[in-house]
């Protein structure tokens, strides 16, 4: 049975998947709009994309969110994945219990809790608000999902590899980094890509976190949207769906061959 | 040795490094809230009165705890506002969770049943808009609920209705965007249950005469329920302190207690009443965060 659709399945997953997708087709659509009412079609026009380019404001905004997110998706991976391995690899340790809680309680806390929080830390040991600031809030709640990312990778690592390199004499270390790290990179990267992408995507705590001269993207796109839906928010938002999409879209195509290519290899093996 | 050397303090760094950034970056600033919750507002910056110095010693530590004011949550108490901004969140939240589940489960029903080649394609374009900022799939609602909007004019155009809708800065709109922003949420965990789920318990229980809908009901749903507690859970609970699309689909109306928070931060810089909302959100919160807690661990177990 499994395999075969019902009607009643296909209109769920139809349904389903253009509630999920129509919102986002529009928005792009009406980003080439002509008029400057969002709403109305006043023909096909690239404008806004060309009246981005003189938005000195948004290109500064955009150029800092890229150095946070870079910055901030980098320490949260080494973070979230020496997280990961601490919890996998070490079942008893003093403060387990707090570590694994702290670990996955950022996934579900509310932004606002979380921004306020590391704000008034900021303030009370007396850091300047700003590009600083902000790439330390995003360290710190991003790594919980890249702990998270890692470690569902290492759950189905199968261990005995690492047994047999370390019977065969390789010191912990070396297995680590010619065993282990390998089988587990693409769940790093992708860790990493999500990382950046919600770095790029906050705005909550972003907007408690920051100062003075880093304001981001999103705060900027957020102070925009207040005033008002306008065709250029569209155009910056169809920009970054793309970017995202496209970065997505490569990761998964590049790791779907990985697995083909390991396939075959594993055939290979079994026939030679 | 010097290698032995090297991978044990390796084996300590792996766990040291994170616990000591998550205790500063996460625990730490809890108890900062919690404190500053207990403090004094005042006029300036930082806008409220110390309280706590750590350098007092312990006679100076006993008379700063005498000076602990509980006023803010008296006055949380006091003004009917912030009780019922906390009500209408946890009503708000439950609601958008059962329509999520009402929405995510045929979808994830659907998945599991396609055929195998099918499944990576659906799951991907399910993870998909969860990529795409939060804000972004946030504003393209506006575009379509506003009263002059995509919606509205297609209702109008078909002719299902005569005056436009006002959907816009009601609670159906935050119903609609919290459904929508939080879907793949809901659709994944019940989907990584579903695929797992043997569907010849089915067609037996079919073959008994069992009706389908019977048979749903008693098997199916039973043997999905920790995909249902875990995506109802990834769902309600960060929803419950959202701020951002009731504050751009909501509007001025609506209470929801992350928009008091951040309106008591931002436009009242009442910094001590907005940590006493913090502090009393987390308490509502701990109950079904435990139970979060739970489900990933005991998700883990069965994993190993």
């Amino acid at each position: 049975m499994q395999g075969q659709l019902s009607r009643f399945n296909i209109a769920s997953l139809v349904l389903g998947f253009s509630f999920l997708y129509l919102p986002i087709v529009l928005l792009v659509i009406y980003s080439f709009n002509d008029s400057r009412l969002v709403t109305v079609w006043g023909g096909f026009s690239t404008r806004w994309y060309v009246s981005l380019l003189s938005n000195q404001q948004l290109l500064d905004a955009a150029w800092v969110t890229a150095r946070i997110a870079f910055v901030s998706a980098t320490v949260a991976t080494v973070l979230g994945t020496l997280a990961a391995l601490a919890l996998t690899r070490y079942t008893r340790f003093r403060g387990r219990f707090l570590f694994s809680g702290m670990v996955f309680a950022p996934l579900v806390m509310p932004e606002v809790i979380t921004g306020l929080s590391l704000l008034l830390l900021f303030v009370a040991v007396g850091l300047d608000r700003g590009f600083l600031t902000v790439t330390l809030a995003h360290i710190t709640f991003t790594m919980c999902f890249v702990a998270v990312v890692v470690q569902s990778r290492l759950l189905s690592f199968d261990r005995s590899l690492e047994e047999a390199a370390m019977d065969l004499g390789a010191t912990p270390m070396r297995t680590f980094f010619q065993v282990t790290l390998p089988v587990i990179m693409p769940a790093i990267v992708s860790g990493w890509m999500l990382a950046f992408t919600l770095s790029l995507d906050d705005l909550v705590i972003a907007s408690f976190t920051s100062g003075p001269g880093a304001t981001t993207l999103p705060m900027r796109i957020y102070s925009q949207v207040r005033l008002g839906v306008t065709p250029e928010i569209n155009a910056v938002c169809t920009i970054l769906i793309v970017v995202v999409t496209a970065g997505v879209l490569t990761a998964a195509i590049l790791n779907k061959r990985r697995d083909v290519q390991r396939r075959r290899d594993e055939q290979a093996a079994q026939r030679g | 040795m010097g290698s032995q050397l090297v991978s044990a303090i390796a084996n300590r760094a792996v766990i040291l490094v994170p616990y000591l950034w998550l205790f500063i970056f996460f625990l730490v600033p809890f108890g900062i809230v919690l404190k500053i919750s207990l403090s004094q507002t005042a006029i300036a910056m930082p806008p409220y009165l110390p309280v706590f110095g750590f350098g007092d010693g312990v006679s100076g530590f006993i008379a700063n705890l005498r000076e602990l004011s509980f006023d803010n949550y008296l006055w949380l108490l006091d003004d009917a506002l912030y009780f019922n901004a906390y009500v209408s969140s946890v009503v708000i939240a439950g609601v958008s969770t059962f329509f999520a589940l009402l929405i995510g489960y045929p979808m994830a029903y659907g998945m599991a049943r396609a055929p195998e080649s099918m499944r990576p394609l659906l799951l991907m374009l399910v993870i998909l808009p969860f990529w795409t900022s939060f804000l972004i799939r946030v504003y393209a609602w506006i575009g379509i609920l506003k009263p002059e909007g995509l919606l509205n004019q297609f209702l109008l155009w078909v002719g299902v209705i005569d005056t436009p809708l006002q959907i816009m800065n009601t609670n159906t709109a935050i119903y609609i965007g919290i459904v929508y922003s939080y879907l793949p949420f809901m659709v994944l965990p019940l989907y990584a249950t579903l695929e797992k789920m043997d569907f010849s318990l089915i067609e037996a229980a079919q073959d008994l005469g069992c009706p389908p809908t019977t048979a749903f009901w008693k098997i199916t749903f039973p043997l999905s329920l920790p995909g249902v507690v875990a995506g109802c859970l990834l769902v309600f609970i960060p929803a419950i302190g959202e701020f951002v699309i009731p504050d751009l689909l909501g509007g001025s109306q609506t209470l929801m207690i992350g928009k008091t928070l951040w309106n008591e931060f931002f436009s009242n810089r009442d910094w001590p009443v907005a940590s006493a909302v913090a502090i009393v959100l987390l308490l509502i919160l701990v109950v079904p965060m435990m139970f979060f807690q739970r489900a990933q661990a005991r998700a883990q177990e069965q994993g190993r």
